[in-house]
């Protein structure tokens, strides 16, 4: 049903020109140059969670570059040479373009929530001003006589000519966003959105893969400005505003900024509305002016308060889902790590205190974790264990202290880092994209175990290497029993069968080092069975297991050895048995015996 | 460039720099309150100059039809609102402050005629007509989205932006107006003439900082205020309304714009466009505080203010560009300064 959609809309698309008059096919050709713009905004906003108003301002440079390159007849000497050209124009576009952005970006992207869309106000409306007022830019006239595009010696006059120029480039964006979004870095990408903390500790590198979108968003930007100037033959600042920015920012949010096709919806019905509000205000109101803007702002809000999702996810609704493949990936094993020596110590905790502020949440706590054992870490809530977890894991820094793992020191090392070295964790507050699927959650995990970067993935080169990770999800999640639900979104299931992700997900990485905050809270008796055959079959295979859990009939009958903590102390240490017994643990859990 | 021309400068950065303090001040007070980063702030700006300017030429400012069709909205849906879950004690409340309200300021912009009056009493007025905005807006746009992300709200106050600037351009036309001064004073002082309307800014500004502090240090709802700044569920558990807390921070937002903008007005022409800049010129300012700290948001202000004045001497062309591009070093250092919290979605 889907595919017979699209297969129909390309030809609708394809026959335009045959049929449709020259106002339509302009139309056409605005809607197509603005849904390569609102694309990368899509990638960037809706998939990434970044939030940029300034869009227009890479559109400019993309425009300004070729038409001062093509018509420029005073170029300095070592510039001569790419002058005249549009193809050399789009390609000096894109590179500028890319500079800027990733300067913009290096500059801005580490600044979270609101600073960043803050950001782009600024420079979007620097880089007006500069176009505006740089005089061989044409200031404010803008540059006019800029060449025609010429394919395979065939000049593209007309709009109707110039069509199918914009609309291929416009669905090989589509083609390659999605391929890019459905890919080893694709999912790194839309792990952003679920705050970095979980994928940084996957291994994912977000400062990348936040410079990646906004790199890839920016060149779209400049592409449709590169193909707005040959179109047009004209540039000035005015499309390249704030408020031009900002409409591209509302294409996206009101088409769907969370699905690719959003994109071209919402640009197809902001620049239609746009035209007809263009007629018919000026006449209701008896004036000339952009009155198209009280419109469109308060559409955006009703669309914010009633339909955040955008006006795509309803469309899309109508039509029944494909039924998407849900055959369980196979493929070949991924090349594992090898175990340390089962007694072999690898983690080594010596004096760690963390402290925030006056409040100390470790204090001096020293234990070991050797390979093939459960050491479990338990005592009363607010003890500071899952301060503990975050600070071998690096999610949190060490205020003194070390922390060695498989005899290197890590307690300086980004959680990306210690992740890479072969330690892996689940979260006590879950964290997974409810909005993905439970394999491809899981296939996060095993992000570390692929090496192909963004050119492959967008063209869909690495297959094979994809192919095996998702196989590898697919095993994990067989393991941890929930072989049933591998297709579900990840959201729909129960807290315990969260939690139960999480652990597939940490398998995924291939740790020998596994940290497990309270895994068994919220399972019922029989999955706390199969979670505790599980851990027992990892322990056996050399594996070694730091656990944090509430629940004492499952420590006790699965824990090695045990560390009691309280008030960020360690208060005691030992079998299960001793512990039991120890009169400070009884007191600190029973609040003693009179 | 004397030394004649660097004071000269000087003053024009402060004055300007005064109003972009305060507006700093109110972006913070709005953002700490509700999360909204306020982009329309700079639109009270211009609401407040035109609608004086307005009342002086003896025309009924747009600012009129702006309240009566807001009162409408808000009262329609509250009035709906509050039959639906049988809370009918509230209605007088809505339609006095949504209908009855509207029309009593209509009646004083027609009958009063406003052009023959004093100074003060027109300033008085435009007041009247713009403040109520700020909770109407907040009502409309944002009151149903108060539990949304930061990027959302901030999304929803720029559409609020846009909207506001068209609706401007509606009732204000395209052409600038300004106003008489305050006072045709001017001193001399070592040299350099320092105008009434200078002083008039600085101390109007510092006057409604000092009335602030102490609305926050000593009032209920100040502390109210602060409380939900700090911690929202909190303040809530407590009693405090969050929807009053955010009505009553867009009530001294729009307060604060409105009377930046009748301060500023007899400097420059404000058009119906103007807000914008002056109001992203309080951000720069506000985002040196990192949004968070009063004392240096308005310390921020005043710097972009006197980098405004000094870069329109040496290359005025490139003002605004200078201006802005100033925030990204001012982000770089806060990101360099500011501990990185993790932002939940």
């Amino acid at each position: 049903m889907q595919r017979a959609i699209l297969i129909l809309f390309l030809v609708l698309l394809g026959s335009g020109p045959l049929i449709l008059s020259e106002f339509h096919i302009t139309l056409l050709n605005y809607i197509g140059l603005s849904a390569l713009v609102a694309l990368g905004v899509v990638l960037l906003t809706g998939v990434g969670g970044l939030t940029s108003f300034g869009q227009a301002a890479f559109v400019g440079l993309g425009a300004y570059a070729s038409a001062y390159l093509t018509t420029a007849t005073d170029l300095p000497g070592w510039l001569t040479w790419a002058g005249g050209s549009p193809w050399i124009g789009l390609a000096a576009g894109l590179l500028l373009t890319a500079i800027v952005a990733w300067l913009l970006g290096a500059l801005t992207l580490r600044l979270s929530g609101h600073y960043l869309p803050l950001g782009t106000i600024a420079w979007g409306i620097s880089l007006y001003f500069l176009f505006g007022n740089l005089s061989f830019l044409g200031g404010h006239t803008g540059i006019s006589g800029i060449p025609a595009l010429a394919l395979f010696g065939l000049e593209l006059k007309s709009g109707r000519a110039f069509y199918y120029v914009i609309w291929v480039m416009l669905l090989a964006a589509v083609w390659i966003t999605q391929n890019l979004l459905d890919s080893r870095e694709g999912r790194a990408i839309r792990a952003l959105k679920g705050g970095t903390v979980m994928a940084e500790a996957m291994g994912v590198d977000t400062a990348r893969s936040k410079i990646i979108i906004f790199l890839i968003a920016a060149l779209f930007a400049a592409l449709s400005g590169w193909l707005y100037a040959h179109l047009q033959r004209f540039v000035n600042p005015t499309p390249f505003g704030l408020h031009i920015g900002i409409e591209y920012l509302f294409m996206a949010v009101v088409g769907g900024a969370g699905n690719v096709w959003g994109a071209l919806l919402g640009a197809g019905l902001i620049t239609i509305l746009k035209q007809w509000l263009q007629d018919l205000l000026p006449k209701i109101f008896g004036a000339s002016g952009n009155f198209e803007m009280i419109v469109f702002g308060m559409m955006m809000v009703l669309v914010l308060q009633r339909a955040r999702d955008g006006i795509w996810p309803i469309l899309a609704r109508l039509v029944p889902p494909a039924r998407g493949s849900r055959l369980v990936p196979q493929g070949d094993a991924l090349p594992r790590n090898v175990m340390p020596q089962a007694g072999a110590g690898i983690l080594d905790v010596r004096h760690v205190f963390k402290r925030f502020g006056g409040l100390v949440a470790n204090n001096d706590m020293s234990f070991t974790v050797r390979a093939g054992e459960v050491m479990a870490l338990i005592g009363p809530n607010g003890a500071g264990k899952s301060t503990m977890f975050d600070c071998i894991s690096g999610v949190g820094s060490v205020s003194e202290g070390e922390i060695r793992f498989l005899g290197e020191r890590i307690d300086h090392l980004t959680a990306r880092a210690i992740a890479r070295r072969g330690m892996s964790r689940t979260f006590q507050h879950v964290r997974l994209l409810p909005g993905m699927s439970v394999l491809e959650n899981v296939a996060i995990g095993a992000h570390l175990r692929g090496t192909r970067g963004v050119l492959p993935a967008a063209l869909h080169l690495e297959r094979a290497e994809e192919q095996r990770l998702l196989a590898e999800a697919a095993r994990q999640i067989e393991r941890v029993g929930l072989k049933d639900s591998m297709f579900e979104q990840a959201g729909s299931l129960a807290l315990g069968q969260q939690r139960t992700l999480e652990i597939a997900r940490a398998l995924a990485a291939d740790p020998c080092l596994l940290l497990l905050d309270e895994p068994a809270a919220g399972l019922r008796y029989m999955e706390k069975q199969i979670l505790a055959d599980l851990l027992r079959k990892l322990k056996a295979e050399g594996m070694g297991i730091l656990l944090v859990e509430h629940d004492m009939d499952f420590v006790m009958g699965l824990a090695n050895r045990v560390v009691v903590m309280e008030f960020g102390e360690k208060i005691a240490e030992g079998l299960p048995d001793e512990v039991q017994r120890n009169p400070a643990v009884l007191e600190a859990y029973l609040g003693g015996v009179e | 460039m004397d030394f004649q021309i660097v004071l000269l400068l000087a003053q024009d950065g402060i004055t300007n720099g005064a109003i972009y303090a305060l507006l700093a001040l109110a972006l913070v007070l709005v953002f700490a309150v509700t999360r909204v980063i306020f982009i329309p702030q700079g639109e009270f700006v211009a609401l407040g100059a035109l609608t004086l300017a307005g009342l002086q030429a003896g025309r009924i400012p747009g600012t009129l039809w702006l309240l009566l069709g807001a009162g409408v909205v808000v009262a329609l849906i509250d009035l709906a609102q509050a039959l639906r879950s049988g809370s009918r004690r509230r209605i007088p409340r809505i339609i006095g402050w949504n209908l009855a309200y509207p029309a009593l300021a209509a009646a004083a912009v027609t009958l009063l005629k406003p052009a023959e009056m004093a100074m003060p009493l027109q300033v008085i007025l435009t007041l009247v007509l713009v403040v109520p905005l700020g909770p109407m807006i907040y009502r409309l746009a944002f009151q149903p989205l108060a539990e949304a992300p930061v990027l959302v709200l901030l999304i929803v106050a720029v559409a609020v932006h846009l909207a506001l600037v068209g609706l401007g351009l509606l009732f204000f036309g395209a052409e600038g107006s300004r106003t008489p001064a305050f006072s045709d004073a001017s001193y001399k002082l070592g040299g350099i003439v320092i105008n009434g309307q200078t002083l008039w800014v600085v101390g109007a500004s510092i006057t409604l900082i000092v009335i602030l502090y102490l609305f926050f240090e000593h009032t209920f709802y100040g502390k109210a205020l602060r409380a939900t700044a700090i911690n929202r569920t909190g303040a809530r558990l407590m009693g405090i309304s969050t929807v009053m807390a955010g009505k009553l921070s867009f009530l001294l937002a729009a307060l604060i714009g409105a009377l930046s903008g009748i301060l500023i007005a007899p400097i420059t022409t404000i058009y119906y466009d103007t807000g914008f800049l002056v109001g992203l010129k309080g951000f720069v300012g506000a985002i040196v505080g990192g949004m968070v700290s009063y004392p240096i948001a308005a310390v921020g202000a005043v710097l972009v203010g006197l980098l405004e004045s000094y870069s329109s001497f040496w290359a005025s062309a490139f003002k605004e560009v200078i201006v802005f591009t100033l925030i990204i070093p001012v982000l770089v250092w806060r990101s360099l300064t500011t501990h990185h919290v993790e932002e939940e979605e």
